[in-house]
């Protein structure tokens, strides 16, 4: 299968030339097992221009000083946790850190409540085992313990969704930096280079707070709701394109001026107060993240290419902000009833938009 | 051969406080010249007295009266004080290279001087408007701009990296001097103040007196700016030309304790330090400051119950060390701490960092200074005061409590009050509701170095705290306007127990009570001063000259309230109806038999003529005299009130003022509940409508509970009409008996056998 058929390309064969580029002009001291320098690595997150002329795009756009604790961390041989609420691109962060760190982002172990100890520790080829009893060949190894091998970064996505004991397995990994094998009364001491990302959010329900034990072993990075309206349409707009490219919707011009707008339906929702400050709002029961923006302006820009007139119109996003907004029908429903009518009704230039919420709620 | 060294430091700068006194330490000068005002010769002994500790600051005021002209040259400076305030200040922490230079120089015993343009010419206005300093202008920090175009944002990890981190090379002042010459002559032809002129000026006219007088090794030390100006050659002549003739203010000097927050303004020193607590880790810390200030944030957070151990420090240390090599910087400053504490100690926690913002970044202290320092009367009586009371001033805000049936709390409390009366707000009362007795009081005490100033401007209503706040409170009630302001003025007097200001506060509030005919202004004055009267009695206080007041105030509020409530309309009469109330609240607290008496004899005259009352005043009366016992014929009064002869608005604004702030009537007096019952159901359609939004604005401010209850008689009436009220529940009267007789004698109406 070649690269250009897959539906999402990783971060290290997405932005492979950017890599490359920075590999080669950077002269700076790499820690053991890097690829690139601490530096290059917070320039290849936060965008930058080679002395060549080659443009690095910005991956992250936020304070440049959480990028850099974030990458010194990781040179330390700390392991790092992401912390924040949804849509606040910790996942993303952590792809691109593994791509850049150790050219690899794909050793990932995704928490979920069904994860076992076999996802961090090992499991067993269990027909082999069987047959040979226990032995190197029989043994399965989990992406934790390949990193370790190999020296690289390993990224555990959504830590908080793991069951309690589960997470402390990580525990001896982190502090040890090996990992025992009773069974075959061995071990897999890791290689310089091993690392842990892992992201967790403090917000949702559903989630197994961090033992003390282990959250000791991490450093920690809040990553922050994007600051201004400025930044948060940017990182929209940015996304919307690439994933516009990458579906391989019809080209049509993602309008800044309806971005905007789901940004600023979004913004004054989460804060409740409207972005002038004057008029006080009851906020949804939903996180209205900026990763849901992002996901109501592509569907949005679907609808426009292949139902539409080929512009992003206030039709095309009204039926996903409202899906967005309303999670729980009966008390995020008044919310926005309410928010529809004090405030964007009196918005002049927001009538069509208006027009079209109400008729799709 | 003289011999002249002339040290450009950066204000405020650890980096340069260490150099500095090495530099001097090897040069050994016989003269230490320092920029400053040169009114503080005098008083600059004072720096080596133990009893002498920073942050201090060296304050220039105005005397109030004082006629001591300041000596020096004239030259023009102008300087206008904060508030618009004649008072400037220069302030120094143990961390400031100026101190360490005054230090040095009193250890060594050399003579140590200042030599900026006098005070007495930087406190007199400015006649040319100079543009407001702003915040990028290279003169205020150039150390700092060197620093940040070498890529720092901590200037003083960058001094360390630079200068200290060089080895034992040579003096770095020097090299400053150089940076300082190249960047001024980049700068020149822009703006240059006169001020600025004058103040090198005079810098350097100093210096040229001081070698006259035969000092051989004489060291300066100054601003890094001003260095190529003192070193140029500039003729006598020139300087003179530049001062002469300029107008000068009377100022006296004094040094007065300052704080590690105010260090953070803007100050005679130009731009302040933002993190003084760091600076002053810097200075103190022998060796490894990055180790000792994680590891002291750690022992901060341990403090508060946050676990932090040894290996967090590490971590924390490393990861402050990778991120300076990150950002290609030698060495770690308060930025790499400060982000390593976040991710390593508070684990991503913004409280947490907060707190060590505060405690250590900050680093809250309030210096002290000897007793032998000039003072204004009333600054030594209040530190007597201080000493007595064993109230400490303190930099950090701190809540203290006062029992006031204690002496020492008691007149810790008055000495606050006075205080407030001289506008030195050291003690704020706070309401925290814990405790509603009248013997207790709670206070926040925070002491500003601005309260120094203050004390001294209140230093010209006399020479002790109590003397001043006297005066001060006479001066106050012969020019107050309003009545309401002379009774608060009478009640902080009482709080304050001044009884010598009283009599004065008391004659012109019975003046101003007595040609006052507004009633409604001497019954808005009658609570402050009847609970002014029921408090003095809790603190002690002698209230003789009070009661004659409020005596007379009482018996002008009867004779004056009849006409004065005759014929109101809505809004007026809503008005008199809280004041009606408040004086009734007032009189029951002072509980004199006389005047209740009095008060409700004027009530019920009142109601002999109901024709010219407002509805609600007159149903507000009933109710009063009926609590008190006068009326026995309300159920009638209130028939004929609310009967088919009465328009329904009044009959519903009687309701309101008879019912209004009193639901348990209705829910316990039948009789009462039938007849409003009777009332209301008996109005015809459309006047119900009328009086509806009346009735629903009294019902209405009844407790839920309350209305419930109200509704579930009404039924219960509705069931069985005839029944005069139900029949009491079982009630055991023999085991009730117990709990009876404790109740009673909770309430204090039976007495303990």
């Amino acid at each position: 299968m070649t690269e250009d058929a897959v539906l999402r390309p990783h971060a290290e064969q997405e932005h492979a030339g950017e890599l490359a580029r920075l590999a080669e002009h950077d002269d700076r001291p790499r820690p053991p097992g890097w690829r690139l320098s601490p530096w290059a690595v917070t320039t290849y997150l936060l965008g930058g221009e080679l002395p060549d002329g080659t443009a690095i795009s910005p991956k992250y756009v936020g304070p440049r000083r959480l990028m850099e604790v974030a990458v010194a961390t990781l040179a330390t041989d700390r392991a790092l946790l992401l912390l924040g609420v949804p849509g606040t691109a910790k996942t993303w962060v952590s792809e691109h850190l593994a791509a850049a760190v150790s050219g690899d982002s794909t050793l990932l172990v995704q928490g979920t409540a069904g994860t076992a100890e076999e996802a961090i520790r090992y499991g067993w080829n269990y027909a082999r085992l069987l047959a040979e009893g226990p032995s190197e060949k029989a043994l399965v190894e989990s992406p934790v313990m390949r990193a370790m091998r190999s020296g690289a970064v390993v990224r555990v996505e959504e830590l908080t969704r793991m069951p309690s004991d589960v997470q402390d397995s990580l525990i001896t990994v982190l502090s040890e930096k090996t990992l025992p094998v009773p069974e075959l009364n061995t071990e897999v001491q890791a290689r310089k280079g091993f690392t842990v990302i892992a992201t967790a959010n403090d917000r949702d329900r559903g989630v197994n707070e961090l033992s003390s034990a282990l959250r000791r072993r991490f450093n920690t990075v809040v990553l922050p709701l994007p600051e201004t309206v400025e930044d948060e349409v940017d990182i929209v707009s940015r996304r919307v394109d690439q994933i516009g490219a990458g579906l391989e919707l019809p080209e049509s011009p993602a309008g800044l001026e309806e971005i905007r707008r789901v940004v600023t339906v979004f913004r004054e929702l989460r804060s409740g107060v409207t972005g002038d400050g004057r008029t006080k709002l009851k906020s949804p029961s939903g996180t209205l993240s900026t990763a849901e923006a992002i996901s109501v302006v592509t569907s949005g820009l679907a609808l426009a290419a292949h139902f539409g007139d080929g512009v992003l119109r206030a039709a095309d996003v009204a039926g996903g902000i409202v899906g967005a907004v309303v999670q729980d029908p009966v008390s995020d429903g008044v919310v926005w009833q309410e928010y529809l009518e004090a405030v964007v009704r009196d918005r002049p230039e927001w009538r069509d938009f208006y027009r079209a919420c109400r008729e799709v709620s | 051969m003289s011999r002249v060294e002339v040290y450009g430091i950066r204000h405020h700068g650890p980096g340069s406080a260490r150099a500095l006194r090495g530099a001097l330490e090897e040069f050994k000068p016989d003269a230490v010249l320092i920029e400053g005002p040169p009114e503080a010769d005098p008083i600059v002994e004072l720096a080596g007295d133990p009893g002498m500790a920073p942050p201090v600051a060296l304050l220039a005021y105005a005397p109030a009266s004082s006629a001591s002209g300041p000596s020096g040259a004239s030259g023009q400076g102008s300087e206008e004080g904060e508030d618009g305030r004649k008072a400037a200040f220069w302030p120094f922490a143990e961390f400031s290279p100026e101190w360490q230079a005054i230090k040095y120089g009193l250890g060594a015993g050399v003579p140590v001087r200042f030599c900026d343009l006098p005070a007495a010419q930087q406190l007199v206005p400015s006649e040319e408007a100079e543009p407001p300093p702003d915040e990028a202008d290279v003169r205020l920090d150039p150390l700092g701009r060197l620093a940040e175009a070498a890529g720092y944002d901590d200037a003083e990890r960058w001094w360390d990296d630079v200068v200290e981190h060089r080895g034992a090379g040579p003096s770095p002042f020097p090299a400053i001097a150089e940076a300082m010459a190249e960047l001024r002559e980049r700068m020149d032809g822009s703006r240059h103040p006169r001020r600025e002129d004058q103040r090198e000026a005079h810098m350097r006219r100093t210096l040229r007196r001081t070698l006259k007088e035969g000092h051989e090794r004489v060291a300066v030390v100054c601003g890094a700016w001003h260095v190529p100006a003192l070193t140029a050659k500039v003729p006598a002549a020139h300087d003179d030309r530049t001062l002469r003739g300029l107008p000068k203010a009377k100022v006296a000097m004094t040094w007065v304790p300052w704080t590690h927050g105010r260090l953070a303004g803007r100050s005679g020193y130009g731009a302040g330090v933002r993190s003084p607590g760091w600076y002053s880790h810097l200075f103190a810390a022998a060796d490894r400051p990055i180790e000792r200030w994680l590891t002291a944030a750690a022992r901060v957070l341990r403090e508060e119950d946050l676990h932090v151990s040894s290996a967090h420090v590490i971590e924390a240390v490393r990861l402050a060390e990778a991120l300076a090599a990150l950002r290609g910087r030698p060495l770690a400053g308060l930025d790499e701490v400060t982000e390593a504490t976040r991710a390593v100690l508070c684990e991503g926690a913004d409280l947490p960092v907060e707190l060590i913002q505060r405690r250590m970044v900050v680093g809250e202290r309030l210096g002290a200074v000897p007793e032998r320092t000039p003072m204004v009367p009333l600054q030594r009586d209040l530190q007597a005061e201080q000493r007595r009371l064993r109230l400490k001033p303190s930099a950090l805000d701190k809540e203290q409590d006062l029992d006031l049936r204690k002496p020492t709390d008691l007149e810790r409390s008055r000495l606050l009050h006075r205080l407030r009366l001289l506008d030195v707000n050291w003690g704020v009362p706070s309401d925290t509701g814990r405790s509603k007795g009248t013997f207790r009081e709670t206070w926040t005490l925070m002491w500003r170095p601005e309260f120094d100033v203050e004390l001294i401007e209140a230093g010209a209503w006399g020479t002790t705290v109590r003397g001043a706040s006297t005066a001060r409170a006479k001066a106050v009630a012969a020019h107050a306007t309003a009545l309401a302001d002379l009774t608060s003025v009478a009640e902080r007097c009482l709080l304050a127990d001044l009884g010598d200001a009283l009599p004065d506060v008391m004659r012109a509030l019975a003046d101003r009570a007595a040609v006052d005919t507004d009633v409604a202004r001497l019954m808005s004055a009658l609570p402050a001063l009847v609970r002014a009267l029921r408090y003095g009695d809790v603190r002690g206080t002698s209230t003789g000259p009070l009661r004659t007041v409020v005596d007379g105030l009482i018996v002008r509020v009867c004779v004056g309230l009849p006409p004065a409530v005759a014929n109101l309309d809505d809004d007026a009469a809503r008005e008199f109806l809280s004041h009606i109330d408040a004086v009734h609240g007032a009189l029951a607290l002072l509980g004199d038999d006389g005047h209740t008496e009095g008060w409700r004899r004027t009530l019920e005259g009142l109601l002999a003529r109901p024709d010219i009352l407002h509805g609600l005043i007159e149903g507000r009366l009933t109710r009063l005299l009926l609590d008190a016992g006068r009326l026995d014929d309300v159920p009638d009064r209130m028939a004929r009130a609310v009967s088919v002869g009465a328009a329904p608005a009044r009959a519903a604004a009687w309701v309101e003022g008879f019912l209004s702030g009193g639901a348990l009537l209705l829910v316990h007096d039948d009789d009462l509940l039938r007849l409003v019952d009777q009332w209301v159901s008996g109005l015809p359609a459309d006047s119900f409508t009328d009086v509806l939004p009346l009735l629903r604005r009294t019902f209405g401010a009844y407790a839920a509970a309350e209305r419930r209850a109200i509704g579930e008689r009404l039924r219960r009436r509705g069931r069985s009409p005839s029944g005069p009220s139900r029949p009491a529940d079982d009630v055991d009267d023999a085991r009730a008996a117990a709990a009876v007789a404790t109740t009673l004698h909770i309430l204090g109406w039976t007495e303990t056998r």
